[in-house]
């Protein structure tokens, strides 16, 4: 396993990523059975992502890529195989447990933003503290504080619809850092927006990848975005290639 | 958290504007419809004005001749029957005799003036407690005296002499004759089957013969136990001597008379028969229907639940993968619930009030007044409650296993 570290394409100096590792992936295997087929999605996968890193992940349509962001994220279990995150194991978890998980530990971005419609822009990214032991006056401040570092602190009015595209994801990354994960998790962020957009977008991912050392796993369709973080993963018919 | 579940719940149903009005609109209906017949139903159960001594009182109303051919001969009992048979009951302290209602016309100043005329005994004045405005019943011996003396209600008085005006000791003209007026009392219902009447008369100034000595006849009669205990002693001492009066008509084979409590008298005729007093039936239809009825907005509710869990599956993905767990979905979806049946319950509970008081004031049935029964309206509540629980926790269990990644994907 410590080979895919010195195979990665590392932009930063990361000699203390080796130390800790984030997420550890173990012989994951994933099949989808319906009445009818299984669909092997994933089959041994083996990867470390350690903390801090950036980690990008690519490969054709249909090859398994979100089911292994969504396993990484402890929304779907694998069929076979161990997660641990931060050291710790987490086939165990109840429900409950699970979802405290991934309350404090991750942060999703879609690539359909998936915000809700029917809530406000702040609403929206005061979401995941509602499930905290917050106040209402902590969660609008720390809501205010996300949406001005994704540099949008003058639509906190305003409902998802009225914004445009980048805007909307702007708002799902505030509100996937509001609650200040040790990790983002993001399903091609970008796929569904023109390159000036997306790069705003990249940039706010790097910069919080530099600054608050957070680690993210991106599933990307572009080379020249996944060529900016430090490593890059292919995978090819549920196997890693690279 | 639990001001969030709120907060969440009235934001949800404010964004589903639609959705709410059907659900509020259900629930409401139901529970006026509900509250507003059981306040018909509270009149018929609990003792009320005259009939304040209802739970030590029998009534017997109807005299019915079966016999094996099918045939049956039914009506009121006479005079003489009464007397005679249920006069000789050693339990009974007092028994009031009424006769049925008859409507007579009077003529004040050109207009037309209905009465409706009963001819009683007088211990029709100890049995139901009439309340007198003025003045006080007749008496028993003005009662064999055959004097034309007249008991009448408030609304026969402001309707024949004005409102307000003392009229005892005055003449009133019904059928052209002139009867002396003893006492004015409250208006009673015109449900009252047995006591309501504007004019009250001596049985002895009827122009039938009450010494006629047939079984049946237009009158009826409330027999009064000495307490509440003593009731079913009474009415069992009633049915032994029913049994062993000989029949005079020989082309019929059994003769039924029952002592009936109060409510009863609206059971037997409606849900029994002659043999059957009808209270259970009446009850497990009454029952049924209120389970039919208020089935019918939870399983609204619940259908429109399941549908609106579908179309909230994307956020119910979000939810559950920003660290909502499923019991916390739940219970938030339960709250929803509750807090839209409740609402539903308080617009009910407005509601059934207005209808009530335009019931009351409308003097559709005479001088009846309605009321919402704080025990109904807490049962109604309760009621509410329990639908808004039944109506939210299938759709919410069905919500909670909702796996996230195939709720994310339903957009
Ligand atoms: N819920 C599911 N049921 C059955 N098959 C699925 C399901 N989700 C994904 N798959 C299949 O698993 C494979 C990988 O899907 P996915 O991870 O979404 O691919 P990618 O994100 O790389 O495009 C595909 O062949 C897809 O059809
Ligand atoms: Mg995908």
């Amino acid at each position: 396993m410590d080979n895919q570290l010195n195979h990665s394409q590392l932009i930063t100096d990361n000699s203390q990523l080796t130390t800790h590792k984030m997420i550890q992936l173990k012989n994951i295997e994933k099949v989808y059975r319906t009445d009818t087929i299984e669909t092997l999605a994933l089959s041994s996968i083996n990867l470390d992502i350690a903390k801090g890193e950036f980690l990008s992940i690519m490969g054709p349509s249909g090859c398994g890529k979100s089911t292994l962001l969504n396993i990484m994220g402890l929304l779907d279990a694998p069929s076979k195989g161990d997660i641990r995150i931060s050291d710790q194991k987490t086939d165990h978890l109840s429900d409950k447990q699970l979802a405290q998980f991934r309350n404090k530990k991750l942060g999703f971005i879609f690539q359909s933003y998936h915000l809700i419609n029917d809530l406000q822009v702040l609403d929206n990214v005061e979401l995941p503290l509602l499930y905290r032991d917050t106040t209402a006056k902590e969660r609008r401040q720390l809501a205010t504080e996300a949406l001005a570092k994704v540099g949008l602190s003058n639509r906190i009015k305003h409902f998802p619809t009225q914004l445009s595209g980048g805007q909307r994801q702007r708002v799902a990354i505030a509100r996937a850092i509001v609650g200040r994960p040790e990790i983002i998790l993001a399903d091609e962020p970008t796929g569904n927006l023109d390159s000036a957009m997306g790069n705003e977008i990249m940039d706010i991912l790097i910069n919080l990848n530099r600054n608050e050392g957070t680690t993210i796993v991106m599933v990307t369709h572009d080379e020249n975005m996944a060529h900016k973080t430090h490593r890059l993963v292919r995978l090819f018919d549920g196997s890693q290639v690279q | 958290m639990l001001k969030n579940y709120f907060k969440i719940a009235i934001a949800v149903l404010r964004r589903r504007k639609f959705f709410t009005f059907i659900s509020l609109f259900g629930i409401s209906l139901t529970l006026t419809v509900l509250m507003v017949l059981t306040a018909f139903i509270e009149k018929l159960t609990n003792p009320v004005y005259p009939g304040d001594k209802n739970n030590r009182s029998l009534y017997i109303t109807r005299l019915t001749y079966t016999s094996k051919k099918g045939w049956i001969n039914s009506s009121g009992s006479s005079f003489y029957f009464l007397t005679h048979y249920a006069g000789s009951l050693k339990t009974p302290v007092k028994m009031a005799i009424v006769s049925s209602n008859s409507s007579s016309n009077a003529y004040v100043n050109n207009k037309k003036v209905v009465i409706d005329i009963r001819y009683t005994n007088a211990h029709l004045w100890d049995v139901a407690n009439y309340q007198f405005i003025e003045g006080k019943p007749y008496t028993i011996d003005q009662i064999n005296r055959a004097d034309r003396v007249a008991v009448i209600s408030e609304r026969t008085r402001n309707e024949y002499f004005g409102e307000g005006a003392t009229v005892v000791g005055k003449f009133i003209e019904a059928d052209n004759i002139n009867y002396r007026i003893t006492g004015v009392i409250k208006n009673v219902p015109e449900l009252e089957e047995v006591f309501y009447a504007n004019m009250y008369l001596p049985y002895t100034v009827s122009k039938k013969d009450y010494r006629d000595k047939g079984f049946q006849g237009d009158y009826s009669a409330v027999l009064l136990a000495p307490s509440e205990q003593l009731l079913e002693k009474m009415r069992a001492e009633y049915e032994q001597m029913t049994a062993r009066i000989p029949l005079p008509d020989k082309a019929f084979d059994t003769l039924h008379s029952n002592a009936d409590t109060y409510f009863e008298t609206y059971s037997r005729p409606f849900f029994g028969k002659a043999d059957n007093n009808g209270y259970v039936r009446f009850i497990v239809f009454i029952s049924l229907f209120v389970l039919l009825f208020m089935l019918l907005p939870t399983v609204n509710l619940v259908n429109v639940n399941i549908t609106r869990i579908m179309e909230r599956s994307s956020e119910i993905g979000v939810r559950k993968a920003f660290g909502a767990s499923s019991k916390t979905l739940v219970y938030q979806f339960i709250i929803e619930n509750i807090i839209l049946t409740i609402l539903g319950g308080i617009i009910g509970i407005i509601l059934t009030v207005i209808i009530l008081q335009v019931i009351n004031r409308s003097g559709l049935i005479a001088d009846l007044d309605l009321t919402v029964n704080p025990i109904v309206l807490l049962y109604s509540l309760l009621a509410c409650l329990f639908f808004g629980l039944l109506s939210g926790v299938y759709p919410a269990w069905r919500m909670s296993r909702l796996n996230v990644v195939t709720a994310l994907k339903a957009q």
